[in-house]
């Protein structure tokens, strides 16, 4: 079981407004006025403000969490407001911070916010988690999740762990003092490209909520050491079957960062450990390509251009320029309803999954293929606004 | 017959379906004949040289194979074979 060493109960004493606030935590045995004590003198850091942050936050703050930092840079966007809760319409083009600050300062004056307006990186990490007793991890993308977990071994604190795909979501507490580590559970990461990112693969709105409140769950557990953590447990969460099942996690004595024979012993480059070496693969500088405004000239002057969609059926149904649906994913098997005699333009939403049709493609002997740079979203930007963007 | 739990990541290429069951006395006899099923999952549960990707984990039942047999673990009828690969998915930062 976790201990938080840091909380010192005895000092963080509750006003008679506090004591009315909590009162139907007070009235608990497993919280009491001792446990508000704790959960006042908390310091809890949450990475991100995003899906998972968003119900964390707000519960963590309205339960009364006497310390809450939020680390992220990012400002609030439309495609945001389906999942992200702690923002509204009107935060869109907001920082994410000063949105959640408005929001968790209205439910409760009395919590000491700490707002981080950077991304967290190997630099910043380590001072930054010693002024916190537990790390919430809200975040997005693999090397921050490897630099998360490797942070929270290294400097003891506990990391309350969630992660979200579609409509299916893992739960954990990892790095307590006996318990076991991510890398326990996921020495590696996936190679880019091998697993779909939410922004390709989508999420249920609700899932994040789903999640982020079993964080926020386990969190207030280990302040108050009350009850059964995730330690050694992960909860797989099944929103389309409405199952949640659980599974051993052991801590591997082969671990690198916290098994008997460590190899990482500080922090390390997470975007190489992932192998991203840019952003999201820009399409090749050696990828032919073609403009969408040379695209718009081409058809204007009906010329012979068939258009080759390699997005996924329900991506055509939101918008589509009349083209030809094979997903990408489907291309090799089948490539024989394509004509090589023909000029072909592919596209997809951003030009990453046609660049990789177009490289398939040329390497099967196709001369007349070319790349719609921006995909189909650089089409509804510059030639045509009226196209829904997604 | 074993049980196996296909996520949703991967559903894509098990022709949608979220469980597959597979006759197999071991947990590689399952994934071969899965992976024979459904030539596509092939290249994402496993790498090159023909091993288990390191990002993807198979449980039978709630236990991590690695900590039984490996691939050589038996299975009895009605076991279940998880596979677990990591997301990454959350908010943004
Ligand atoms: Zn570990």
């Amino acid at each position: 079981m976790a201990t938080i060493s840091d909380v010192k109960p005895a000092e963080a004493l509750l006003s008679n407004d506090e004591i009315l606030r909590y009162s139907r935590h007070l009235i608990m045995p497993e919280v009491g006025m001792e446990g508000q004590q704790k959960l006042k003198a908390a310091k809890v850091l949450c990475i991100g403000a995003g899906g998972l942050g968003s119900p964390l936050a707000l519960y963590l703050t309205a339960a009364g969490v006497g310390t809450l930092g939020i680390v992220d840079f990012d400002v609030v966007d439309y495609t945001n407001l389906q999942r992200q809760i702690i923002h509204t319409t009107a935060d869109v083009g907001r920082k994410k911070l000063d949105s959640a600050a408005d929001k968790l300062t209205a439910i409760n004056p009395y919590l000491n916010l700490r707002t981080f307006d950077t991304k967290l990186t190997s630099a910043n990490a380590l001072e930054l988690f010693r002024e916190f007793d537990i790390v919430a991890d809200g975040t997005d993308n693999f090397p921050t999740r490897y630099l998360v977990n490797d942070a929270c071994v290294l400097t003891g604190k506990p990391n309350v762990y969630g992660s979200i795909f579609r409509f299916e979501g893992q739960a954990s507490v990892f790095a307590t003092e006996d318990g076991p580590c991510y890398r326990c559970l996921y020495p590696e990461p996936p190679p880019p490209g091998l697993v779909p990112s939410c922004a390709e693969g989508g999420v249920l709105g609700i899932l994040p909520g789903l999640v982020g409140v079993i964080q926020a769950t386990e969190t207030i557990k280990l302040i108050l050491g009350q009850g059964d953590p995730l330690v050694g447990r992960l909860l797989l969460v099944d929103a389309l079957g409405m199952k949640f099942r659980e599974l051993k996690l052991r801590k591997n004595p082969d671990c690198p960062v916290c098994g008997t024979h460590r190899t990482i012993t500080e922090l390390i480059d997470y975007d190489q450990f992932c192998g991203i070496r840019g952003q999201e693969e820009p399409a090749g500088n050696d990828i032919p390509s073609i403009s969408v405004e040379d695209l718009k000239k081409k058809l204007d002057a009906k010329a012979d251009v068939f258009i080759l969609d390699v997005r996924e059926p329900h991506e055509y149904q939101i918008c589509h320029l009349n083209g030809y649906l094979i997903p990408v994913g489907d291309l090799p098997k089948r490539v024989s309803e394509l004509d090589s005699s023909r000029e072909i333009v592919a596209h997809c939403k951003m030009g990453g999954r046609s660049a990789k049709a177009v490289n398939f493609l040329r390497r099967a002997g196709f001369t007349k293929v070319y790349n719609l740079t921006g995909g189909i979203t650089a089409w509804a930007e510059r030639i045509d606004p009226k196209m829904p963007k997604y | 017959m074993p049980q196996i739990q296909i996520p949703s990541p991967l559903r894509q290429y098990s022709g949608k379906q979220a469980s597959i069951n597979v006759p197999a006395k071991t947990v590689g006899e399952a994934l071969a004949g899965l992976v024979s099923q459904h030539p596509d999952l092939k290249r994402h549960l496993y790498n090159d040289e023909g091993k288990l990707r390191t990002f993807v984990n198979v449980y039978v039942n709630d236990e991590d194979m690695r900590y039984l047999q490996k691939e050589a673990t038996e299975l009895k009828d009605g076991d279940t074979i998880s596979i677990v690969p990591s997301i990454a998915g959350g908010g943004t930062i």
